[in-house]
């Protein structure tokens, strides 16, 4: 008999086969990380009831099983390898096999050159995902499948990774989505990452089998596969036991399964995972380090004997509402901290209701909401402020230590933390999606465990040896901690790792100071992570000095909010009545902005009388139907650039792909063909549907969004009908004179290369993607020629040289009516007194799908926003940077923060592209620059999905921050 | 600090002070850290290794920065920190290459990592050959030149050589024996001032081949993998996980195009850009002048080993680069560039089909000449096995080898099926 053993990162699969390769046993059970335990229990069933002590054949196989395979001599095999020979075993031939398991997902090209291709570091689009979404939505996984059956619409969310979709969901779920929409929705970014990231261009056709646990589940899984795809896929029976079938199929030498179990015994004890010092080194260190952060309690009044006014603060976060009641003095008469569930509003009702009825001598006089849910709760329950959530945290923070110099807060879902200096938030650090994972990363992962998020984070306080995690994308972690479980390390020391991690991150990663006395000494930590003692103590440690925890660190939000308002002097409020309450409704209905193109998909909240809140919108046209500002240079420029229309020719069309450098170069390219007889024509600016129909050919998943919206461009140029393309490969941008080097990143010096040898499409038209140097002005003509003539014929050099004259003029022309736009724009908000804020970015990020419209976000505050080069054109000489400065587009960056550093009403906000290795040079550069001068940087990160809401905070924060 | 006023190293500090050099190919590297000492320099090769460098490299450098810069910087940073050395007599030695890529930052961004860790006052010597920075108290000569090249060419020849005997060595660890044997022969000659012109190279090569051609050998049939990828990650352990170990514990016989390819890639990218775009005809027989002398020494090494022995001898760069023609431009030049795809062309020309493209992680030029051209060089070699691994500080194990062994499975049924066809023919 041969056994086959699959043990994923969270299930153990075995089957029994006899020598016709029938299954004569199967189970499948969760081992809860105890994979070598589980391993041994199971062996020890197998042997008494079904091997009954003879010989057999044992192979293992699956990412957890290897280590442990190893060490005991048992046999592996890799367990795509093992699908492979299952899927062999079937009677029909199979084109492709999808398969989801845990913590991976795997396609098998089968048919002709057979491709096999998994997920690489990242754990996005897999059950752990779903998993991780199903905790959000306060469902099981069967329950989101019946209530996908039901849905009506499809929101995008960012599957990469199961942090961003966190970050897409959360707002959705606050602007009141429905669970049913959003259950299909995370199905589809499921399909949508695994397409992405692992057809690379292949095509998914033919038979297609459906393997794995999701798949076998979830039915609506398939069919969103069914629907994106366009197959109808089969799930085979025995689909969750392919990978242990193939195993048993491909054993080989026959043992006792007694001696495996013996040797397996003893390997258990042996543990080999590398660890960190323990939080405490004794029970008393912890005593003392209890009874000091004891002492860091709010004063508060009792609320039974309290008769009078009173002000309320509700902080709507991501995973949890928070509400704290002040009497006039400040003190605390009641406080609640809840899960969202999804939908703060009936909680806030309910809160409400209860605090009306249950204390009746209490008058509400004023009321201020802040956080994620800010708008909605504010609308909702007509409250009289709203608050942005680092403002709060600040007047609670101040409230404790009036001396505060830096606060931390790690709530659910994001971190933020800022500095003070003079009163005033100096420099705020947000957490970007990538890291978001924080307090409810811990809880997901205790739950996945099987513990609740308290006695979990316990255990790791007196742990002895805790694992050493690292500090990167929590996301990351899960195979980390799968490593350590692999290695042995106990829950313990697990939970005091991944504690000892989410410090890191926030220190490493996020706020990253130069040394730690830069964070300041007088720090206070809020949020609900902090409450677990183990995270409280890695952070001290980290910093080397104590901190302030106050009481109610998970309530600072609320409580900041309600010192808000008393502050504010309110002596009524306008928060619903009781009376009022009883008769509250809410509904939602969904419908598309139409007011321009970025057709936001808007969320409708109505409230009893005809009150209404919108959201989803990212400029402010929908609700105050305001026309748009005329001081917006990327909406200007994006207008410019639609003046290159397509002029008929005699040599027929050329295509021109909008995006990356050619944001900037149109003017020239086009010109230069039009010139020589082509009819240009070029993409539209890039859209969701631009992007979804050249997904399938990204050969790299962690390249930029600006590179991957490419092949969208390239595919609708294609349905276009032009007969050829022309996207130049340019190691070199025009060399502008001021930086050392005039280099274009790799991805926009070379990405042409990528399109060619990717796009099947591409055979349909002439694709010319030379290498061509603008830089070299003299020689250009010259090489044009040469590179016209190997596609087109009666190419005329004396036609080629005035081209190339009248191109580069365009190009100048070009440049020059943007600075100039550009700075009668800036005299215009000077006049009005407007804020200037500098969206810096690339040429690129003006494409709305790629800035996600934050340019229109900003000017909905009122303010201008003036684009990079603009600010780059005052500067006319050399600067001195700390770094090398090669980049033509890059040192646009570094001369826009030199010269706003030097201008009070001007600020900048730095947009940049994940995964964008250039800038993680710049941003530190641009940093540098403008702290050295005083001034704020901001920095917002944006990917295929951007989450407006940390946008809002951040811009809302630093617009605070001037304000003072 | 701005760049005007960096702390220069002074003639002075070249009698004091001792600079530190990290570690990326241990066998080029020792071979060729002796030759600064014999040009009056005091070096030494740092070999910290351990959560210590990530956690340095995490600590001052941006954590979206390329892994090669966390792990140089944080090695570096690391040793500082060690107490081994004093701070006020010591310098440091990083390359920047000045191409497109960020490496050309690295520099820059140990500048601002010492800065923050309360080192500037720490020199940082750049090693480069397209003049971007100058200190008084080093100078990279011609004749320092030459006896790099020459230590590039010993490397490759030892690395190439060990490689292809040490799976199939009767008695085991003989080759390896070997191997610091000759590192140390070659260091000595380099160090007392010889074995770096043409002759004395060809001489010392063929002493080496002989040497190795003695070992004894049983040749088995056995999976045959390449390794390419980012430099940094490609050879140092501390970048791959000790990538080299685990293949030796696969049993499995691996090749590592050598540095000499990619010294001579760097030289040609000066003459492709004068091609493509124009320039100067001073400069491009500057540079002709030194491809010409790269290309000698190559064939060199070349004949060395064509000649003395059965082994496969290096890939000759003129021949790489052809084999890219129409898959991808010359022009492509950031990073390892195109002579990375080059590289998978010849690695599955020699007959190693079963490819592991290592890189950092976000490694930008390895979007476009690594993962970029895969679909088409699998297109073109329908039994090619490409894999690529992805390397971070974060990037586990375990899912690099479950990944390795995926590719080496598909290696073993590939390996079987041809054993059982040449059975029957």
């Amino acid at each position: 008999m041969r056994i086959g053993l699959d043990v994923g990162s969270t299930t153990i699969k075995c089957v029994v086969l006899d020598d016709m390769n029938n299954i004569i046993y199967k189970s499948y059970q969760r081992h809860f990380s105890k994979i070598v335990e589980s391993t041994i229990e199971l062996l020890i069933t197998l042997d008494k009831d079904i091997i009954k002590g003879n010989k057999c054949k044992l192979m293992i196989s699956g990412s957890a099983g290897m280590g442990m395979a190893q060490a005991n001599n048992i046999p592996f095999v890799q367990e795509v390898y093992a699908t492979k020979r299952a899927i062999g075993l079937l009677d029909e031939e199979i084109d492709v096999a999808i398969e989801l398991g845990g913590e991976d997902a795997k396609i098998l090209f089968l048919k002709g050159n057979m491709e096999v291709r998994m997920n690489g570091s990242c754990a996005g689009g897999t059950g752990a995902f779903i998993d991780q979404m199903a905790t959000l939505l306060h469902c099981s996984v069967d329950e989101m499948n019946e209530m996908s059956k039901n849905a009506n619409k499809t929101y995008t969310i960012a599957s990469r990774c199961g942090v961003f979709a966190k970050s897409d969901i959360q707002p959705l779920l606050n602007q009141g989505a429905t669970k049913e929409d959003i259950s299909k929705s995370i199905f589809y970014a499921v399909v949508n990452q695994t397409i992405a990231g692992l057809a690379q261009g292949r095509l998914i056709k033919g038979k297609v089998l459906y393997l794995g646990g999701p798949l076998t589940f979830i039915s609506e899984l398939r069919n969103a596969f069914d629907h994106s795809l366009k197959i109808k896929g089969k799930l085979p029976e025995n689909s969750l036991y392919f990978v242990s079938m193939g195993a048993a199929n491909l054993s080989k030498d026959e043992g006792y399964l007694q001696d495996f179990v013996k040797s397996l015994k003893s390997y258990s004890d042996t543990t080999t995972f590398s660890y960190i010092l323990p939080l405490f080194n004794n029970n008393d260190e912890y005593d003392e380090f209890e009874k000091r952060h004891d002492n860091e309690k709010v004063d508060s009044a009792d609320i039974n004997t309290y008769k009078g006014n009173a002000y309320l603060g509700i902080d709507a976060g991501s995973t949890t509402i928070k509400s704290v009641l002040i009497d006039t003095k400040g003190k605390v008469l009641l406080e609640s901290y809840k899960p969202n569930s999804g939908n703060p509003i009936p909680i806030i009702k309910e809160f409400l209701q209860n605090l009306y009825s249950n204390y009746p001598n209490i008058k509400i006089v004023g009321s201020a909401s802040t956080g994620y849910g800010e708008d909605i709760i504010k609308n909702a329950f007509r409250l009289d402020e709203g608050l942005v959530e680092t403002m709060a945290h600040l007047k609670a923070a101040q409230a404790f230590k009036p001396d505060v110099d830096f606060i931390i807060d790690i709530g659910g879902q994001d971190m933020k933390c800022f500095k003070i200096k003079n009163n005033t938030i100096d420099n705020i650090f947000l957490n970007e999606a990538c890291s978001s994972g924080c307090g409810s990363f811990l809880q997901t992962f205790a739950e996945a465990l099987g513990y609740d998020i308290k006695d979990f984070a316990k255990k790791g306080i007196l742990a002895d040896k805790p694992v050493d995690l690292g500090s990167r994308c929590t996301v990351f972690m899960n195979s980390s901690v799968k490593q350590a479980q692999k290695d042995g390390a106990s829950i313990e020391n697990i939970s005091a790792g991944l504690s000892i991690s989410v410090v890191k991150n926030a220190i490493y990663k996020v706020i990253r100071p130069s040394s730690i006395d830069a964070l300041g000494k007088n720090i206070v930590v809020q949020g609900g992570t902090f409450y677990n003692d183990a995270v409280l103590r890695a952070f001290e440690n980290e910093l080397g000095i104590n901190v302030v925890r106050p009481n109610i660190a998970g309530l600072m939000g609320a409580y900041g909010a309600a010192l808000y308002v008393k502050e504010k002097g309110y002596t009524h409020s306008n928060i619903l009545s009781l009376k009022e309450l009883e008769n509250f409704e809410h509904s939602v209905s969904q419908t598309n902005c139409g007011l321009c193109e970025n057709h936001c998909q808007l969320t409708i909240n109505r409230f009893d009388n005809g009150r209404k809140y919108i959201s989803g919108n990212r400029c402010e046209r929908p609700i105050t139907k305001k026309i748009k500002s005329r001081l917006n240079m990327y909406e200007y420029k994006r207008n410019l650039l639609m003046e290159y229309k397509p002029i008929k020719g005699n040599r027929g069309k050329i295509g021109i792909p909008l995006g990356l450098n050619m944001y900037e170069l149109l003017p020239f390219w086009h010109t230069f063909f039009t010139e020589l007889g082509f009819e240009v024509v070029t993409s539209p600016f890039s859209n969701r549907d631009i992007y979804l129909q050249g997904q399938a050919s990204i050969p790299s998943d962690t390249v930029c969004f600006p590179a991957k919206l490419m092949h969208g461009h390239i595919e609708e140029l294609i349905k276009m009908n032009v007969d050829t393309i022309f996207y130049p490969c340019m190691s070199y941008n025009f060399d502008e004179n001021k930086t050392d080097n005039n280099y274009n990143c790799p991805v926009v010096a070379y990405y042409p290369e990528v399109i060619e040898a990717n796009m099947p499409n591409i055979e349909k038209v002439t694709f010319i993607y030379d290498y061509l140097g603008l830089h070299r002005k003299k020689e250009f003509p010259i090489k044009a020629k040469q590179m016209l003539d190997k596609y087109f014929d009666n190419i005329n050099l004396k036609d080629v040289i005035k081209a190339c004259k009248k191109s580069y003029e365009e190009h100048d022309k070009y440049l020059n009516k943007v600075y100039e736009k550009g700075w009668e724009m800036i005299e215009e908000a000077r006049k009005e007194n407007k804020p200037i804020i500098v969206l810096a970015g690339r040429p690129y990020h003006i494409d709305p799908e790629i800035s996600h419209g934050i340019d229109q976000l900003i000017t909905g505050f009122d303010m201008a926003v003036i684009s990079e080069e603009v600010i780059a054109s005052k500067v006319k000489e050399k600067i001195e940077v700390n770094v090398l400065n090669q980049w033509t587009y890059h040192g646009r960056l570094y001369d826009a923060a030199h010269y706003i550093s030097t201008q009070d009403d001007m600020d900048l906000v730095q947009l940049v592209s994940f995964g964008c290795g250039v800038d993680a040079i710049t941003t530190d550069e641009c940093r540098e620059i403008l702290e050295a001068n005083g001034k704020i940087y901001t920095q917002i990160k944006i990917d295929e999905i951007t989450n407006l809401g940390a946008c809002k905070i951040r811009l809302r924060s630093l617009f605070a921050a001037n304000q003072r | 600090m701005t760049k005007e006023n960096r702390v220069l190293f002074t003639k002075e500090m070249k009698k004091t002070h001792k600079i530190l050099i990290p570690n990326m190919m241990d066998t080029h590297f020792r071979i060729m850290a002796p030759i600064f000492k014999a040009e009056g320099y005091d070096v030494e090769l740092l070999h910290n290794s351990g959560s210590t460098v990530v956690e340095s490299g995490l600590k001052y450098v941006h954590n979206d920065t390329c892994y090669p810069a966390l792990l140089v910087i944080g090695q570096m940073i690391d040793a500082l920190n060690s107490g081994k050395y004093d701070l006020d007599k010591v310098a440091l030695l990083i390359t920047q290459t000045g191409g497109g890529c960020r490496a050309s930052n690295y520099i820059h961004l140990l500048r601002k990592g010492l800065e923050k860790a309360g080192y500037s006052q720490i020199p940082v010597i750049s090693l480069n050959l397209s003049g971007l920075e100058n200190n008084p108290g080093f100078k990279l000569t011609f004749k320092l030149l030459r006896k790099l090249l020459a230590g590039v060419v010993y490397g490759d020849c030892i690395m190439q050589l060990s490689n292809q005997i040490r799976p199939y060595e009767i008695t085991k660890g003989e080759t390896d024996e070997l191997v610091s044997k000759m590192m140390n022969m070659c260091s000595d000659v380099l160090n007392s001032n010889k074995g770096y012109k043409l002759k004395e190279i060809e001489h010392y090569c063929n002493i080496i081949v002989e040497n190795f051609n003695k070992i004894k050998i049983e040749k088995v049939d056995k999976i045959k993998v390449g390794v390419v990828g980012e430099i940094y990650v490609k050879y140092a352990p501390l970048g791959n996980n000790h990538l080299e170990d685990f293949l030796k514990s696969q049993d499995v016989e691996y090749y590592m195009p050598g540095l000499m390819g990619f010294s001579i890639f760097k030289v040609d990218n000066r003459l492709e850009d004068i091609k493509l775009y124009g320039g100067n005809l001073f400069k491009k027989i500057a540079v002709g002048f030194l491809y010409d002398y790269l290309i000698k020494l190559e064939e060199v090494l070349y004949n060395s080993i064509k000649n003395n022995s059965d082994f496969i001898p290096i890939g000759r760069f003129e021949h790489t680069k052809k084999l890219v023609e129409g898959i991808v431009g010359y022009g492509s030049k950031m990073g390892e560039g195109w002579l990375l795809t080059a590289e998978m062309l010849e690695l599955i020309e020699i007959g190693y089909e079963n490819i592991i493209c290592t890189q950092p992680f976000g490694c930008l030029p390895n979007h476009i000449n690594g993962k970029g051209m895969i679909r088409k060089i699998v297109t073109k070699n329908p039994t090619a096995n490409i894999v690529p691994i992805d390397y971070d500080p974060s990037a586990t194990e375990v899912n690099q080898e479950n990944r390795i062994k995926l590719m080496l499975a598909i290696a073993q049924e590939n390996l079987e099926n041809n054993l059982k066809n040449k059975d029957m023919n």
